[in-house]
């Protein structure tokens, strides 16, 4: 039975930057990216990609990226079509900015009712950025279709899902009835690498893009204005970054005499 | 309108005991509660509660509500959002806390969207601001480059806590509380999952949330062999093996074994880091460890900096020497 799949994809920026490279503007609260660096679709949605086009390698059917922003980069929002997707819807807006988890999982979940027709839908278990980890939760429940969240693999039996959730000391297997809403955790593997034809066909094809009045929301509902958490502040928090660095002539001997530093310092 | 009031913490069970996050839970919830002079309340839900609610007055709660029900027995996001749902909206507290474990990272947001509120997931510090009287949301962000602290006028104000971000207070025996049942009402035609197994994939010897030493080993490892070298200082430690994302993500070692954000918070009085840049989101795991002892080659790695002791040096050379000298030091 082919799928209808749908995968929220967000832009993030790199969360593989040198830690030393990351800065924030602390009267705006917002994160200064770092020069040089573009942003990447953040890895947890990739890895929601790679879910989807499993099952469609599996028994085909449709996948549709869904990505939400403002001056999202085509290079970047167009990776998941490369690695195998079909289609991809763009909300975008500059009143798409600065929203919380409310306010982006109402617009995803308000686009997805205008694509109408869904089997499956995919969210990375949070975004790299605010690691939030409640928009594929908030996107099910506005829906009203039921979730498992943390997936480290997902099969399709009989018209239900079968979902393996990573939990604390192993996993569970829970089966889901369709329509139905699946976050994926890293253990499900790594995604796949975009192919030179799939390069090719995405960079033919064109990414529908919806303004807030494509899908029939008002500015209040969205971004920054449909806030339901406030953020009052944004920092770094201070390391004091006093390591010893034990040396000697050789790799063994600086060993040894790290060893005695520890038992000096009753750690060991 | 009602009035929103209290403090309450939903608790889990691990074999028929409080959890320890749960016991963090109380004991952080105790201190926000006398600071507003207000009640802290507790909730279990399971098919089986048994001394649960008593631990639970013990660890500081005032008055425990319980929901036990067969149906109960496993954690389904379905049918514990409707337990709570109902709870919050007959009770009315002011502040619902979760830890962010399996359960608290599926049922807060659901439920948090569900009553149309907001939620902070993964804190590591709230405090109640003495002017609005508002809860003061602090969580790392940016994978753990960043924090931010937020805070929402919606009640209840909802937030899961991180594990071992707080610390419980002694259990007292001798404290009073009063323990409610609730009534259970599911429809089992509205509960769309179903729970066919849970494999539990237990690390032999010590777990790495108990440990009290831990080796931990990243993408500078290179494979599998190399852990068994992490695990013969372990041994000698008496502690456990853990690693960073990559040699996970590789499958070099199981999932289980993960420190980070996404994998395991651990706290242990000594943590040795081989072979690892410390990312961030590994940071994230380990960064409550006492001492952190780095080894790597790169001495621009950022493990250095969180390290109190390091050495700059390929890991292969390095790390026999330090385990012969370590059971050296040990035997005498």
């Amino acid at each position: 039975m082919p799928l209808n799949m749908i995968v929220c994809c967000k832009q993030v920026l790199d969360p593989e930057a040198p830690p030393a490279s990351f800065k924030i503007d602390l009267s705006a609260n917002k994160v200064v990216p770092p020069p040089g660096v573009p942003p990447v679709v953040s890895p947890f949605d990739e890895q929601a990609v790679e879910a989807a086009l499993r099952i469609k390698d599996q028994q085909g059917g449709k996948i549709t990226v869904l990505s939400l922003g403002n001056n999202l980069l085509r290079d970047v929002v167009k990776k998941p079509l490369s690695m195998g997707a079909d289609e991809l819807i763009l909300l975008e807006d500059e009143a798409f900015e600065g929203g919380d988890s409310w306010s982006i999982a109402n617009a995803l979940a308000t686009a997805i009712k205008k694509i109408g027709e869904y089997d499956l839908i995919f969210c990375g278990r949070q975004a790299a950025d605010w690691d939030a980890g409640q928009v594929g939760s908030g996107i099910a429940e506005i829906l009203g279709i039921p979730s498992v969240t943390v997936a480290k693999k997902v099969e399709i039996t009989d018209g239900k899902a079968k979902v393996e959730r990573v939990i604390a000391d192993g996993y569970q297997v829970i089966e889901i009835t369709l329509p139905a809403l699946i976050t994926v955790s890293n253990e499900l593997g790594e995604a796949r690498y975009a192919t030179l034809k799939g390069i090719m066909a995405a960079a033919k094809k064109q990414p529908t893009v919806w303004k807030p009045s494509d899908i029939g929301l008002e500015p209040s509902q969205i971004g920054a204005a449909g806030r339901r958490t406030k953020l009052l502040k944004l920092f770094q928090p201070v390391k004091e970054g006093k390591c010893e660095i034990v040396e000697a002539d050789t790799p063994a001997e600086a060993a040894s005499k790290l060893a005695t530093r520890l038992r000096e310092a009753k750690i060991i | 309108m009602a009035e929103y009031k209290g403090i309450m913490v939903y608790g889990e069970l691990v074999e028929g005991k409080l959890s320890s996050i749960t016991t963090e839970l109380l004991g952080c919830g105790r201190r926000l509660a006398d600071e507003l002079k207000e009640d802290l309340l507790c909730i279990l839900a399971g098919d089986k509660l048994g001394d649960a609610p008593k631990q639970a007055i013990a660890y500081g709660a005032n008055k425990v509500y319980t929901a036990e029900d067969p149906l109960l027995k496993e954690y389904q996001t379905d049918s514990y959002t409707t337990v709570l749902e109902k709870a919050v909206k007959d009770l009315s507290p002011r502040v619902l806390l979760f830890g962010q474990t399996s359960v608290g990272r599926d049922l807060a947001p659901r439920l948090a969207f569900r009553l149309g509120v907001s939620l902070s997931m993964d804190c590591i510090e709230l405090s109640i601001d003495p002017g609005t009287k508002l809860l003061q949301q602090t969580r790392p962000v940016y994978g753990g480059n960043a924090r931010a602290t937020f805070a929402s006028e919606l009640s209840p104000q909802m937030a899961t806590v991180r594990q071992k971000a707080m610390s419980p207070l002694a259990p007292d025996e001798s404290r009073k509380g009063e323990i409610a049942p609730i009534k259970v009402e599911l429809d089992t035609a509205k509960i769309r999952t179903k729970v066919l197994e849970t494999v539990k994939e237990e690390v032999v010897g010590v777990k790495l949330e108990d440990a009290q030493a831990i080796v931990a080993g990243g993408r500078g490892i290179g494979g599998p062999d190399g852990f068994k070298q992490l695990e013969e200082l372990a041994k000698v430690l008496k502690g456990a093996v853990g690693a960073s994302r990559p040699p996970c993500d590789n499958k070099w070692v199981p999932d289980t074994m993960q420190i980070g954000l996404t994998g395991k918070i651990v706290t242990p009085e000594l943590y040795i880091a081989v072979g690892l840049s410390g990312a961030s989101q590994h940071l994230a795991g380990c960064s409550g460890a006492k001492n952190i002892i780095a080894i790597n080659k790169d001495p621009e790695a950022n493990i250095f900096k969180e390290a109190r002791f390091g050495v700059v040096g390929d890991w292969k050379q390095v790390l026999p020497a330090f385990t012969e000298k370590v059971k050296e030091l040990l035997a005498g």
